[in-house]
């Protein structure tokens, strides 16, 4: 951009130096002259590239990147490759375009599928758009950016400078005080630790004389064995807080929290199946077959776009995603993802159930996974966390006319105004375990 | 009785740091014969398979008992041309639901289209997914809008996988109504 505008001042400047003889305020007229005109010109015949950007976005990026080959072709040099009236009758109409020129013919061939028209531009519009398509060549921020970037790293160096030496001040201060002790303990002037212990002596006998206190020591050994123990088996076979290490390091933050997908955009059978599902491949293609690379500013943790560009590569190798060729290879294999809910084969849940019918957030049983950038087991998945949320749960009936008969009779029957979940049944053994 | 208590100690502080990664493993389970299931589990691994998937797709040219009959429409510019003039929503327009279909369009289309279809989701104002046309820019037909869900078009991938064909369906309808409104 900077650039191309330096060529033309440069134009001015050369002619402002055989009008040396002006005085100062002429001059400064002439110059904002030239200056004024320098920018009318350059809206007239060159564009603006902000708004080619916006209409860029909006209108061919579907089809077209600037700098990668999509369904169309890649558009950063076009406009050396092509004129600007070639270019705008073009993308105005293409197909009448090319019964009329053997070039535009010629460019129909490069993908199968026809670009759509685009009639509504007008010639401004299109302008701005192939403003936006030329290389850009950045040249002064580049250095002035560098000089700003050190001053952090350094000032992190200093950091760590002196967290050393608040390391090392503290080493030599436990040793002086090693040293003070040892060098008092020679000389004989240790702190007298005799008191002390006679003290202990004599509470130790106290102690062993007193049988009632020894009945109540057992006791409370016997109590607090009997917390542990308890407490160490109602834990077995509950996972909650299991954080598996995944193949593919997604991270549901960044889906669900910063782009806010939908749960069920992926988990889309959680609203028919017993299951919520796994999205298959196709389902992250949808996206990821347009986006390849993560931003420059992603972060996992403390995995930036290096690693994180692998990991989208991960999943074009399991679904065969040629990424160069934008096409599919055919060679799948499946991604080996580690379960993180997991209930035991002797209880029975049902997502639709919850999801559909009684319209759970998935967020009440899963937490907040949005934002979390590795999914962990945040309900305990224990009998008593079902029951008590069974036991809660009131029953919305302004949706469901279907059933509103049994659920009048229901709440006579126990004297409420609505019905909870266990007041419908929810509590039953047979309605999980059978 | 020293090295004993040596051992005892050193025990102690390996089952400490060995416990400090254990959110990676499942924790202990009393009689895993009644946890782990007999028969095969959802997404799980059978090794008959070459690739080892329990998931198994229908045998070719089979349709599943109450499963949806196939689309007949192919994934071409003739099959879009084609179901674009000639297909058209079977749902009765009592049956048609704004309401689910807004549910549906909102979870399944809004990300990128906007709940308003103006092409201003989420995704496109992050700029992470760009050129997401306006609905209303757009010369489509209810047949056309189905043939897209069912195969996606440009960048856009096929959403057939998510909704059933009553559900596709029922946001075409939302869609139109977007449209028109």
């Amino acid at each position: 951009m900077k650039i191309l505008y330096q060529t033309r001042k440069k134009h001015i400047f050369i002619s402002m130096k055989s009008v040396k003889q002006h005085n100062l305020f002429s001059r400064l007229t002439l110059s904002s002259l030239a200056f004024l005109f320098f920018f009318t010109i350059n809206l007239s015949a060159q564009g603006d590239a902000k708004n080619g950007k916006k209409l860029f976005n909006s209108n061919c990026a579907a089809c077209h990147k600037l700098d990668k080959d999509l369904v169309g072709p890649k558009l950063r040099d076009i406009t050396e490759k092509r004129t600007n009236e070639w270019l705008k009758a073009w993308i105005k109409d293409n197909a009448a375009f090319q019964k009329v020129d053997a070039d535009a013919k010629e460019a129909a061939e490069w993908s199968p599928t026809a670009m759509t028209a685009f009639p509504q531009f007008s010639d401004q519009d299109i302008d701005d758009i192939l403003e936006y398509t030329k290389p850009v060549v950045v040249e002064e921020g580049a250095g002035g950016s560098g000089a700003v970037s050190m001053v952090p790293v350094q000032q992190e160096k200093d950091n760590t400078l002196l967290y050393i030496l608040g390391a090392i001040v503290l080493v030599m201060l436990l040793m002086l005080f090693n040293l003070y002790r040892t060098v008092n303990e020679l000389r004989g002037d240790a702190p007298k630790r005799q008191s002390f212990s006679e003290q202990a002596n004599d509470v130790w006998e106290a102690f062993k004389a007193n049988k009632f206190l020894h009945f109540l020591m057992v006791i409370f050994f016997l109590l607090a064995t009997a917390y542990f123990v308890f407490g160490w088996l109602s834990q077995v076979g509950v996972d909650q807080g299991y954080q598996p290490i995944q193949p593919i390091e997604f991270s549901h933050k960044i889906h669900a929290g910063d782009n806010k997908i939908d749960c069920q955009y992926c988990h889309s059978a959680a609203k028919h199946s017993k299951t919520s599902g796994i999205p298959s491949a196709n389902v992250c293609m949808n996206c990821h077959m347009n986006i390849s690379e993560v931003a420059d500013d992603t972060k996992i943790g403390n995995h930036g776009k290096d690693i994180l560009d692998k990991e989208i590569q991960k999943l074009y190798d399991a679904v065969g995603w040629d990424a160069d060729k934008l096409q599919y290879t055919g060679e799948t294999k499946p991604i080996e993802w580690v379960r993180v809910h997991n209930l035991p084969d002797f209880a029975y849940f049902n997502h639709s159930q919850h999801v559909t019918v009684a319209g759970l957030k998935c967020q009440k049983c899963h937490g907040p996974v949005e934002e979390m950038d590795e999914v962990y087991q945040y309900a305990p998945l224990t009998m008593d966390w079902c029951i008590t949320c069974h036991r809660e749960t009131e029953v919305d009936l302004t949706e469901n006319g279907y059933y509103k008969k049994i659920h009048e009779q229901l709440a006579k029957k126990y004297g409420v105004e609505k019905v909870t979940e266990a007041q419908m049944g929810g509590l039953e053994c047979g309605k999980c375990h059978y | 009785m020293k090295r004993v208590i040596q051992i005892l100690m050193l025990l102690m502080f390996v089952v400490v740091v060995s416990s400090c990664d254990n959110k990676r493993k499942p924790n202990v389970q009393y009689f895993p014969n009644m946890y782990e299931p007999v028969s095969y589990e959802t997404y799980g691994v059978n090794d008959i398979y070459e690739n080892k998937m329990a998931s198994r797709l229908p045998v070719l040219g089979t349709i599943a008992r109450g499963d949806e009959l196939p689309y007949e429409y192919p994934n071409t510019e003739e099959g879009y041309a084609e179901a674009k003039s000639n297909l058209i929503n079977p749902l009765a327009s009592e049956v048609l639901d704004a309401k689910r279909g807004k549910a549906l369009y909102d979870i399944y289309c809004a990300t990128c289209h906007g709940t308003k279809g103006d092409g201003q989701g989420d995704l496109a104002k992050r700029e992470k997914f760009l050129g997401i046309p306006s609905y209303k820019d757009r010369d489509i037909t209810e047949g056309s809008i189905y043939h897209v869900i069912m195969y996606g078009k440009n960048m856009m991938g096929p959403h057939a996988s998510q909704l059933t064909e009553e559900e596709r369906w029922q946001v075409v309808a939302y869609v139109q109504e977007l449209r028109n409104n």
